[in-house]
C-alpha cells in the first residue's frame, strides 16, 4: 500500500472571522456543536489511513494546542509517526525563507522522515467529508505530478469570492488556476503530491526567493508539470468569514447536509470532554436545533446550535443563534440572529437580535 | 522502594441475575445507566477523584465487554506508569486453579497483586451501585479512628431496614454487630458494601479464612464476623448523598428516573466530581421541528423526530415521526420507527422497535417492561477513542 503523510497548513489562512478570531485561529473556531474547523481535516486524514500529520500553525494556536493534544481523539497519539504541532522556528540563523515557504523549510525532516510515499497538504476552511485513498487512486490513474482537489459549486457566494478556482479541460487536467468570480470549480486547499516530486519543488522554490509554496511554486509554474482535478462531490462548506460560517453553520440542521458531514464510517472526531447527556426540563421546548452533550435548557430553542455545556433559562427564547460551549442564557432573555462566543453570560431578560443576514456576535467570556 | 497508600480492589465479576436479560451477555458493572454510563463508570470515576490511581478489577462473569471497556484505563485517567488499572480474571496456578468462589476468595487469590504496591490500606468496592462518594475522606476517618476496618454506612428509612445489612454501633461509631436483613432492625445504617482494611490484618484473615473448610469466603458472611468474633476495631463511617443498588429491572429504571428532577440528588454537571465514560465521539443530537421533548436526558448522535417525555435517552438512538417514548430508559443505537408508542420500558442496546409497534403499560404503576431482542446486548457499537 502506498503510504500518504499530511500536512495542514494553516499558515497562510487569515484570521477573518471578526470576533470569533481574535484570540485563536481561524483553524480553532468551534463548529457544528462540539467539533473545531481543523476536526474535519484531521479526522478526513484519519480516516484515510493518514497517520503521520503535521500542522503548520503560526498565529494564535495556543487554544489550538489545546485541543489537539497529542492527537488522541483521532489515535493520533503513536510511537512513530501521529501528529506533530509545529510552530514556526524563529531562530534559525541558516533561513532565509519567507512566508509559508518558511514553515517547508523548517520541517524538511518532517517531509524526509514520514513513512510516505505521497503528501496531502490541506488547510483547514473546507469543511467536507472526503476520502483521500480515492484521491490518491485517482491521482496515479492520471499519472499526475500534483492533484489539486475542488468542488464544483451550485451557488456561488460571498465566500467564494475568495477562493482559488481552477481552469480544467475534459481530462480533468489543470489548465488555469485563479481568481475567476464567475468559475463554480472552487479550489478546496487540498493537493495531493508525491513526496521526492514535493521535496525537489521546495528546494527550487526556496532558491527562487519564493514566499509562498503552493502559489509560486505550484501555481506558478502550471506549464512545467502534470496537475489534475480530483472532484469532491460529498457536502461541502467554505467557512473563511463570520456570514458564511453563520450561514453554513445553520445548513448543517438539514438532515441531508449534516448527514452528508457526519457518517458512521467516516466519523469526525474531536476532543472529548466527558459531558453528561444533555437534559431537557419539564417546561423546554426544542425544535429544529443541534444540541451537544452537558446543555440544560429550560426555555425555548429553535433553528439554532447549542454548544456543550450551555444553560438556557427558564423563559428565554433562542432563535437562528449559535451559542458557544458553557455560556449561560438566563431567565426570559431573548436572542436572535447571534452567536455569542465561549463563557459567554447573558443576564435575565436581556434582548440581544441580530440582523438574518449579518449575526450580532459576542467575542469570548463576555458578560451582557 | 514506591508504595501505594491505599489500593482499590472492585469487586466486578457478579452476574446480577435480577437483571435479566440485561446481564445475558455482560456483567452487571457492564449495564448501561444515565444516558451515558456504564454502572462501573462510578466507582472508578469515584477512585480517580479521590486520587486513587491503583484499581484491580477482579472479573469473572462474562468479562468481554468489561474488559474491552475498561482498556488501559484511559477513560478514567487510570493509565498510570505504576499503578493504574489492572483487570484481574482467576487464573491457573501450579497446583491448579478454580473460579473465584466468594468476594474474600477473589481477594485471597491476589494477594500478590496487592503486594506490588504494599498498601497499608485496601479499599474494597463493588460494581453493583450509583453514587458519588470521596474515598479519601474514608480513607481519613479510617486512618484518624485506627480501625482495623472501615464500613460505610448509610442512614435508610426505618421501614427499608429490613432490606439491608445492618451496622449496629456504639456511641463512638465503633460496629459492635452485624444484621444481614434483620427482621426487626436495632439500627438503620446500612452497608453500602464500601470497606477500607489495613492490609496486613485483612492479608492474615483472609489467609486464616482460606483454610476454613465451611466457609463461603464472603466478606459480609465471613471476614466482618471473624472481626467481630476477635473484637477488631471497627468503625462506621456514615455517608451521606445519593446510592442506589441497582440490582434489579425497577430499580435501574428508577435509578434513571431519579437523574430526570430539576436538582437531582445525583448531579452529573458537576465539574468537581466528574463522572468519565468511554465517550462514542458521535455528532450532537438533533432536535427536529416535528419533536416534542421535555423532561429528558438525551445523548449525542441522538435523531429525534417524535415525543420524549420523561425518559433517558443513550447515544445514537433514532426517533421517527409520531413516535412516543414515556417514562422509559433507551440504551445505544436503538432505532424506533413511526408511530412506535413505548411506555415504562427499558429498550435494550442495539434494538430495532418497527412501525406502529407498541411495548410497555402506559398505567402508572404498572410494571416496568424490558425489552431485549436476541442479542442486541452484545452490539457494542460504540465507535472510537475514550
Amino acid at each position: 500500500m502506498d503510504r500518504i503523510a499530511g500536512i495542514i497548513n494553516l499558515d497562510h489562512e487569515q484570521d477573518l472571522l471578526d470576533e470569533l478570531t481574535y484570540f485563536r485561529c481561524g483553524a480553532a473556531v468551534p463548529f457544528a456543536g462540539r467539533y473545531r474547523m481543523i476536526d474535519f481535516a484531521i479526522s478526513n486524514m484519519a480516516n484515510s489511513r493518514i497517520e503521520s500529520i503535521a500542522v503548520f500553525a503560526r498565529r494564535k494556536y495556543r487554544s489550538l494546542m489545546d485541543h489537539l493534544e497529542q492527537g488522541k481523539a483521532w489515535d493520533l497519539d503513536r510511537r512513530s509517526g501521529g501528529l506533530f504541532i509545529l510552530p514556526p522556528d524563529w531562530n534559525d540563523p541558516t533561513d532565509m525563507s519567507r512566508g509559508d515557504l518558511q514553515h517547508f523549510h523548517n520541517n524538511m525532516d518532517f517531509i524526509q522522515r514520514a513513512r510516505a510515499d505521497y503528501i496531502l497538504v490541506s488547510g483547514s476552511q473546507n469543511i467536507c467529508n472526503i476520502n483521500f485513498q480515492d484521491v490518491l487512486q485517482e491521482h496515479k490513474e492520471a499519472n499526475a505530478d500534483v492533484t489539486v482537489i475542488y468542488k464544483e459549486v451550485d451557488e456561488l457566494y460571498p465566500e467564494h469570492r475568495l477562493a482559488h478556482k481552477l481552469d480544467i479541460d475534459e481530462q480533468n487536467e489543470v489548465l488555469d488556476i485563479n481568481n475567476d468570480q464567475k468559475s463554480t470549480k472552487v479550489y478546496m486547499d487540498m493537493y495531493l503530491i508525491e513526496k521526492n516530486f514535493m521535496n525537489k519543488l521546495i528546494e527550487e522554490s526556496i532558491a527562487h526567493g519564493h514566499s509562498h509554496f503552493f502559489l509560486e511554486g505550484i501555481k506558478g509554474r502550471l506549464q512545467e508539470m502534470r496537475v489534475h482535478a480530483y472532484e469532491y462531490k460529498g457536502t461541502h462548506a467554505l467557512v473563511n468569514s463570520v456570514e458564511s460560517y453563520f450561514r453554513n453553520s445553520r445548513k448543517l440542521l438539514n438532515r441531508e447536509e449534516h448527514d452528508g458531514l457526519f457518517k458512521e464510517d467516516s466519523p469526525i472526531l474531536t476532543k472529548v470532554k466527558n459531558e453528561a447527556p444533555a437534559k431537557y426540563l419539564q417546561d423546554s421546548d426544542v425544535k429544529n436545533t443541534l444540541v451537544a452533550n452537558g446543555c440544560v435548557v429550560h426555555g425555548h430553542v429553535e433553528d439554532s446550535i447549542l454548544f456543550r455545556g450551555v444553560k438556557i433559562g427558564k423563559g428565554a427564547v433562542i432563535k437562528n443563534s449559535i451559542i458557544m460551549q458553557r455560556c449561560e442564557i438566563e431567565d426570559n432573555a431573548v436572542l436572535e440572529n447571534v452567536i455569542i462566543d465561549k463563557d459567554c453570560k447573558i443576564t435575565g431578560g436581556r434582548t440581544f437580535i441580530g440582523a438574518p443576514e449579518k449575526p450580532y456576535v459576542l467575542a469570548k467570556r463576555k458578560s451582557m | 522502594m514506591k508504595q501505594k497508600e491505599c489500593v482499590a480492589m472492585l469487586l466486578a465479576g457478579g452476574q446480577g441475575t435480577r437483571l435479566k436479560s440485561l446481564t445475558k451477555q455482560i456483567a452487571k458493572p457492564a449495564v448501561y445507566f444515565g444516558g451515558k454510563y456504564r454502572i462501573i463508570d462510578f466507582p472508578l470515576s469515584n477512585c480517580t477523584n479521590s486520587g486513587i490511581d491503583t484499581v484491580g478489577v477482579l472479573t469473572q462473569y462474562e468479562p468481554l465487554i468489561l474488559n474491552d471497556y475498561i482498556g488501559i484505563g484511559s477513560s478514567w485517567d487510570l493509565d498510570r506508569k505504576f499503578g493504574g488499572v489492572s483487570v484481574l480474571p482467576p487464573y491457573m496456578q501450579a497446583d491448579g486453579g478454580d473460579w473465584y468462589t466468594g468476594t474474600a476468595n477473589a481477594i485471597y487469590r491476589n494477594i500478590k497483586f496487592l503486594n506490588q504496591y504494599e498498601p497499608e490500606h485496601v479499599l474494597i468496592l463493588s460494581g453493583d451501585h450509583i453514587y458519588k462518594m470521596d474515598y479519601e475522606e474514608m480513607l481519613d476517618y479510617h486512618k484518624a479512628t485506627e480501625a482495623d476496618a472501615t464500613i460505610s454506612v448509610l442512614e435508610v428509612p426505618w421501614e427499608d431496614a429490613s432490606r439491608f445489612g445492618i451496622m449496629n454501633t456504639n456511641e463512638s461509631g465503633r460496629i459492635v454487630d452485624f444484621d444481614e436483613k434483620p427482621a426487626y432492625p436495632l439500627n438503620n445504617l446500612a452497608s453500602m458494601g464500601v470497606y477500607i482494611f489495613k492490609w496486613d490484618v485483612l492479608k492474615q484473615y483472609l489467609i486464616e479464612d482460606e483454610q476454613k473448610p465451611n466457609s463461603s469466603h464472603d466478606f459480609g458472611k465471613d471476614i466482618i464476623p471473624a472481626f467481630l468474633n476477635d473484637d477488631r476495631r471497627m468503625m462506621a463511617y456514615t455517608f451521606k448523598g445519593y446510592w442506589k443498588d441497582v440490582g434489579t429491572v425497577d430499580s435501574l429504571w428508577e435509578a434513571n428516573m431519579d437523574l430526570l428532577s430539576e436538582n437531582p440528588e445525583l448531579n452529573l454537571n458537576d465539574y468537581s466530581w466528574q463522572i468519565y465514560s468511554k465517550n462514542p465521539n458521535q455528532p450532537a443530537q438533533y432536535i427536529a421541528p416535528t419533536a416534542h421533548v421535555r423532561n429528558a436526558l438525551i445523548n449525542e448522535g441522538c435523531r429525534v423526530h417524535g415525543t420524549v417525555d420523561t425518559s433517558v435517552i443513550f447515544y445514537g438512538v433514532h426517533i421517527e415521526d409520531s413516535a412516543l417514548v414515556k417514562d422509559s430508559v433507551i440504551m445505544p443505537n436503538v432505532k424506533i420507527g413511526k408511530n412506535v408508542k413505548i411506555y415504562r420500558s427499558l429498550i435494550a442496546e442495539g434494538s430495532v422497535i418497527e412501525d406502529n409497534t407498541v411495548i410497555g403499560n402506559p398505567e402508572p404503576d404498572s410494571d416496568i417492561t424490558l425489552h431485549a431482542e436476541e442479542g442486541s446486548v452484545m452490539a457494542t457499537n460504540y465507535a472510537v477513542t475514550n
